[in-house]
């Protein structure tokens, strides 16, 4: 490809993502989830006061409006100023255009923004001046030219914050003030050998957008380390491309081609490829060429290997791409990036967790140990292979899509019969699967089955939808969704691609299950509505041929993610911002968490997730609120105080939140010094609501991740909480008070942080109460997470403290999404009628989630609306809209296809009890809240019964007498009695209410399989493990020991049992445990040797302690917090609280297992 | 024919029953907007609660007046909204300002029907009334 026939390509796409964006004729509530921003908070403008709109020029304003008209371009601006583009600030010109770029800007920025492009008529007319310009300055400019093929890195969206003119200027500013740094650059660039004036003359518009992007970039790069203000900061592209570019030096000669396999991993056509690759190419050069891209360059490469699955394409654009001439496929960033990898078409299915080295291939054998039970059918992956997989498979055959639905309609005997195998719980005892209860498959063709989603992804409660509310309610079961969204995956398919194809009318993205009429038109599996297929989808990456859109990516994986356009924002996509709200009276000294926050976070200041843009910030409070100034080249960090708690203000702008890059000596330098600065405090004052205004105002320009760490009851200013909680009242079977909130002060400032996107965590680390019903808002409605570390002590409670430190690190480390929304659409005729999780609600089908973390989880209840007799297939689509810390505008889109039955037994045959019984909790939880505890309690076991006499009714030609109740859903009854003796619902056993409450906090936000372990643990017998069906990964053996009931009856003297309750595990030694055990796995002598605290195994090389750690390392695996463990021995103190998960034995207050079957038993009769 | 208390009563509840009607058609369609995603629900909300208790304030005002003129029927029909309202606003959500409408849970499916069939019931409620402080005015003037 020639470089001037690239870049015409490249400017005619450009040009018709401006004219015509994507959706962009659409009108603007459907034009994707962010367009419904505008209407969101117009008076405070969601990103910012309307300064800022004027301040920054629009994205589409270059290619819409007459580029040679300055007049005119910032006439258009204005009248877009609504529109999403035109949020994309470029920074503020004025700084760099009449200071040089190393001056730090006067303070009030927003006045800046606002007279700022009017000011500038000199720099205003971009496509005339870049036009025209450019190319005269010959070195210089050269090297902008591969760049401006760059700028639309981001697809469509690429000239975005780069168009405004004072980016633009930035850049002749640079080239003139830093000739030297460009003539490094051009050489690298082959492609600066682009005959510019035809390509200027084709498409001056975007020639203008495209320059300017470079040039915002290279200067972006250049003057970072100067003090900006925010948004000179957050001016996302220079930055966010640095970090992917690696050593400047090696990468720029790979120029556009072999660009495309960075930005794109190959999934779309060469064209736009390149834009990624190239923009952190030229970004790179330019970086490194000055002082700060040096800094830049050299620190990418750890963000490189921060984000897991951008890795994965990144670094296979960096060896691959610069070495291939060729568009980087699909094909290779599967080779490349993940070695052992599938078939694009497995990728879906695979998804294994995060740490997983051991994949399950070793799977199939335990499977086959068990009872052909449905529930027991291994999930989708095709790592289990054919063997363990056929006897379910077979009788499928293989169906078109069209007719994917006769598998369900038509039912399969063998399955269904087996899944509806009445199962009479009063006289069948013994109902544990011998392994853990995998996810149901919905009962599609194989080939819809293949690209469905995950269950660890996507979740329905009924596998087979049923056709009417009638039916639904006829089965008695909660209908709803179980979503994981921003999981952890291995493996994700990346897509770049100038349009993202979605249904003209409802907005969804094209999917694996939407029907090819044929070539050129697919019709949209959630309105039906007939969409054309665009140009560009006709070419498939993957087997580079054209006309086969149904092979594209999109259309062969349920989990796809797009790096989305301009279209997608709202403003420039903002930097990571982090900041750390401390409590430091005296009474967090006397916990001592703070030297080892320092110590984490110093540990781990290196893979917080970022890039060059990262900034951080630290705000400590007791009866006052203190502030950090760490601007660059102070010596040392100068701490301010504010002691107006009453009206709190921030005593500096723009050097409180500092760039963790420039800044990071200062970073350091504090966070050693402030253990020691407060180790002597006596204020014994908590100004916590202050300190939270305080830092609304510190992070509302541009939004961030506020974490909050807070010891006690907050006690003084806004905010300021009683304690509620009657010791007394601990244990009471009557009721529950003060479940909910005390003020709303917390809900309504998590509301106003919602808006301008900051998420706050709460870390709460108390041994009294500190009413976290009323303090956990602050989280729940600005999607945050919270944690609880009951009774914390640093000497006191090392259980707590190993805890403390390992959250601490997952939760530093781990992937952040920034100011995302959720939008999740499902087939006409359904509808959303309840959310639960931690977020704000926006509307009907949308979520606001200021940020997005990869451990929190979501439930969706659902109704039925309409009849779905004129469809065979269900389908929902949740499309999470995020900014990666790296400064992209991604959209990770997740499709469930579930069949939709007309019988009430394929409904009964369909249901999956580990998520109806999740659903069910949620809904209890919030039941609980808004009436009564008792309440929510009864309407959970209402349900175990209501579904009981369900089945009953439903089969008439049932023999048996006793609690009848279908195979698949034998374990609803006894899962149900667990989650009444959960914390969060039991009643009668002694039960701080802050415990309760973060009980129920952990039920709304945790993962499935997370939640099933704290519900009901698994439990296994460790001392007499055998090697059948082990499994064999790498070179450990991982035995499977057999699940066992939670009762005391399992529990033998001479044993030892391991109970995982998911973020806990429990080593039980009976006081005859053989010898052999005790020495080979715990390294003791003897029984009475073995130390009341052992929170660890040694590790030792003895076959069976191997075997007891591969085990437990195995079982660790997937989680993303790690799990601590306490060995119990029989005679300890800890064994209360290893018994009270034996949920099948009576305790004082609950009824046995057997008990509860009797009492539903009855009130069936009823 | 005279004009008495009651009758002056019953034109002063004509006209503020005039006004409940709008507020409640009001209710109607800002729930409907919510519904129909028009609307942000705290932007709605903000919108919505400041009129909760002028309507409760403005019922219970001439509810007041027929105690006064002793209009025991017409009290009688008005009791149970009185009473209705008054459960409805100390059952409200945690709040700091007046009102009723939660932000946060207001998209809930179940209240947002409720508040929608609230809203229609009022209506009716209403217009009923309407009419019949319009008979009972006529009634009034008449046999007097």
């Amino acid at each position: 490809m020639s470089a001037p026939g690239r870049t015409n390509l490249r400017g005619s796409v450009g040009y018709s993502q401006n004219s015509t964006p994507n959706g962009g004729a659409a009108p603007p509530c459907q034009n994707g989830p962010l367009q419904t921003y505008p209407p969101m908070y117009p008076p405070t403008g969601y990103y910012g006061a309307p300064p800022h709109h004027q301040g920054y020029p629009g994205v589409s304003a270059p290619g819409k409006a007459p580029v040679t008209n300055s007049a005119n371009y910032y006439q258009s601006n204005q009248q877009h100023h609504v529109a999403p583009s035109s949020y994309s600030a470029g920074p503020p010109p004025q700084p760099y255009a009449t200071v040089p770029s190393s001056a730090p800007p006067p303070p009030p920025p927003h006045a800046q923004y606002s007279q700022q492009p009017f000011q500038q008529p000199p720099y205003a007319p971009p496509g005339s001046y870049y036009a025209q310009q450019p190319y005269q300055v010959s070195p210089a400019q050269l090297h902008q030219q591969p760049g401006l093929v760059a700028a639309p890195a981001s697809g469509p969206g690429a000239p975005i914050y780069p168009s405004a003119p004072g980016s633009g200027h930035y850049g002749t500013t640079r080239t003139t003030t830093a000739p030297e740094a460009t003539q490094m650059g051009a050489p690298l660039h082959h492609y600066s050998a682009a005959p510019p004036p035809p390509t200027a003359a084709l498409h001056p518009g975007y020639e203008a957008a495209a320059q300017m992007t470079v040039n915002g970039k290279g200067c972006a790069a250049g003057v970072q380390n100067s003090s900006h203000q925010h948004y000179d900061q957050s001016h996302p592209a220079p930055r966010s491309y640095n970090s992917y570019s690696g050593g400047g030096a090696d990468r720029p000669a790979s120029g556009t081609l072999s660009a495309s396999a960075h930005s794109s991993p190959g999934r779309h056509q060469g064209t736009p490829f390149g834009f990624a690759a190239d923009s952190g190419a030229s970004s790179a050069s330019a970086a490194a060429s000055g002082p700060a891209g040096a800094l830049t360059s050299s620190s990418s490469d750890d963000d490189d290997e921060d984000e897991d699955e951008e890795a994965g394409g990144d670094s296979s654009s960096s060896s691959t791409g610069s070495a291939s001439p060729v568009p980087n496929n699909y094909d290779s960033l599967e080779g490349g990036s993940y070695p052992d990898s599938m078939p694009p078409s497995n990728d879906m299915t695979n998804q294994a967790q995060p740490y997983s080295n051991y994949g399950y291939q070793g799977m199939p054998p335990a499977y086959q140990q068990g009872p052909a039970q449905p529930t027991d059918a291994p999930p989708s992956q095709n790592l289990y292979g054919p063997s363990g997989y056929q006897p379910y498979s077979q009788p499928f055959p293989s169906l078109s899509q069209l007719s994917a639905a006769l598998g369900g309609l038509s039912g399969v005997p063998e399955l269904e019969v087996e899944a509806l195998r009445p199962v009479n719980l009063l006289q069948e005892r013994n109902l544990l699967p011998p392994r853990p209860l995998e996810a149901p498959e919905p009962d599609i063709s194989s080939d819809l089955k293949k690209v469905n989603c995950s269950p660890q992804t996507f979740r329905c409660t009924l596998t087979s939808m049923p056709q009417t509310q009638a039916l639904l309610n006829k089965a008695r079961l909660p209908l709803g969704l179980l979503l994981h969204p921003f999981r952890d995956l291995q493996q994700l398919p990346v897509i770049t691609s100038n349009t993202i194809v979605r249904c003209r009318s409802c907005r969804t993205y094209i999917n694996p299950f939407v029907t090819f009429l044929d070539q050129r038109r697919w019709k949209c599996n959630l309105c039906y509505r007939v969409n054309d297929v665009p140009d560009e989808f006709m070419y498939n990456p993957v087997t580079r041929s054209y006309g086969e859109p149904h092979k594209r990516p999109e259309v062969q994986n349920s989990t796809v993610e797009f790096i989305a356009s301009s279209d997608y924002m709202l403003r420039p996509p903002q930097p990571a911002v982090y900041l750390f709200v401390l409590d430091v009276s005296h009474n967090a000294v006397e916990a001592g968490y703070l030297k080892r926050f320092c110590d984490s976070l110093l540990e781990n200041l290196d893979k917080i997730p970022g890039d060059t843009r990262t900034r951080v910030g630290f705000l400590t409070f007791d009866s006052t609120v203190h502030f950090y100034n760490l601007t660059e080249g102070l010596s040392q960090p100068q701490m301010l105080v504010v002691s107006d708690i009453d009206d709190v203000f921030i005593p500096s702008h723009d050097s409180l939140m500092v760039n963790l890059k420039e800044s990071r000596e200062l970073v350091k330098e504090l966070l050693t010094s402030l253990p020691a600065m407060f180790s002597q405090s006596r204020e014994t004052h908590s100004a916590l609501g202050p300190a939270l205004q305080a830092a609304f105002k510190l992070m509302s320009p541009t939004g961030g991740r506020v974490s909050v760490f807070q010891t006690q009851l907050p006690t003084l200013g806004a905010g300021k909480l009683q304690s509620r909680e009657d010791p007394n009242q601990r244990s009471s079977a009557k009721g529950v008070q003060h479940l909910g909130p005390a003020t709303d002060f917390y809900k309504k400032l998590a509301l106003d942080c919602s808006g301008q996107q900051i998420g706050v965590d709460l870390f709460l680390l108390s041994s009294q109460y500190a009413d976290l019903a009323s303090l956990a808002c602050i989280a729940k409605y600005s999607a945050g997470s919270v944690f609880y570390y009951p009774s914390f002590h640093h000497v006191h409670n090392p259980a707590q403290m190993e805890k403390f430190r390992r959250d601490l690190e997952r939760y530093l480390t781990r992937k952040i999404g920034f100011e995302a929304v959720m939008r999740i659409r499902c087939t006409k005729g359904l509808s959303i009628h309840t959310f639960h999780g931690n977020f704000f609600v926006r509307s009907t089908d949308l979520l606001s989630l200021a940020n997005v973390n990869p451990d929190s989880a979501f439930a969706v209840q659902m109704s039925i609306d309409d009849s779905l007799a004129d469809s065979s297939l269900a389908c929902f689509q949740a499309a999470l809209l995020y900014t990666s810390s790296k400064g992209k505008r991604r959209i990770r889109v997740h499709t469930l296809c579930l069949p939709v039955v007309s019988q009430l037994s394929d409904v009964f045959a369909g249901a999956d009890v580990q998520a109806i019984t999740c659903l069910l909790a949620n809904m209890a939880i919030d039941r609980s809240i808004s009436c009564s505890l008792s309440d929510a309690r009864d309407a959970v076991v209402n349900a175990a019964v209501d579904f009981a006499s369900a089945y009953r009714s439903s089969v008439s030609n049932l023999q048996q007498s006793g609690l009848v109740v279908p195979a698949v859903m034998r374990l609803f009854p006894l899962y149900v009695l667990a989650l009444l003796k959960q914390k969060a619902l039991r009643t009668g056993t002694s039960t701080r209410l802050d415990e309760r409450v973060f009980a129920m906090c952990e039920f709304k936000t945790q993962p499935l399989p997370q939640l099933m372990r704290m519900l009901h643990p698994d439990l296994y017998r460790l001392d007499n493990m055998s090697d059948q069906g082990a499994l064999h990964l790498n070179d450990a053996v991982v035995p499977q020991p057999r699940l066992l009931h939670l009762s005391a009856e399992t529990l033998s003297r001479d044993g030892a049992f391991l109970m995982d309750c998911g973020s806990v595990f429990y080593l039980w030694i009976g006081k005859g445990c053989g010898e052999t055990f005790i020495r080979d796995v715990l390294g003791c002598p003897s029984y009475a040797s073995v130390p009341s605290n052992m929170s660890h195994i040694p590790e030792l090389q003895t076959p069976l302690s191997e075997r007891v750690r591969a085990f437990l390392d195995w079982l660790q695996d997937n989680r993303a917090f790690s799990s601590t463990f306490h060995v119990v021995k029989d005679d300890s103190s800890a064994k209360a609280a290893f018994l009270q998960h034996l949920v099948e034995d009576r305790t004082e207050s609950a009824s046995s297992y057997h008990d509860f079957l009797q009492h539903v038993h009855q009130q069936m009769s009823k | 024919m005279a004009f008495t208390f009651a009758a002056f009563c019953y034109m002063l509840a004509l006209l503020l029953t005039a006004a409940l009607i709008f507020f409640a058609i009001w209710h109607i369609i800002a729930f409907d907007e919510l519904k129909t995603d028009y609307k942000n629900p705290i932007d709605q909300c903000n919108t919505l609660n400041p009129l909760v208790l002028p309507e409760y304030l403005i019922h219970f005002f001439f509810c007041v007046m027929f105690l006064c003129a002793a209009e025991w029927l017409t009290l009688f029909l008005n009791l149970p909204l009185l009473a209705y309202h008054v459960w409805r606003y100390t059952s409200r959500p945690v709040m700091s300002c007046p009102g009723l409408y939660d932000p946060t849970t207001i998209m809930n499916a179940d209240i947002l029907a409720y508040c929608q069939k609230e809203g229609w019931c009022k209506l009716a409620f209403y217009l009923l009334s309407f009419f019949y402080y319009l008979y009972g005015m006529i009634y009034v003037l008449v046999s007097s």
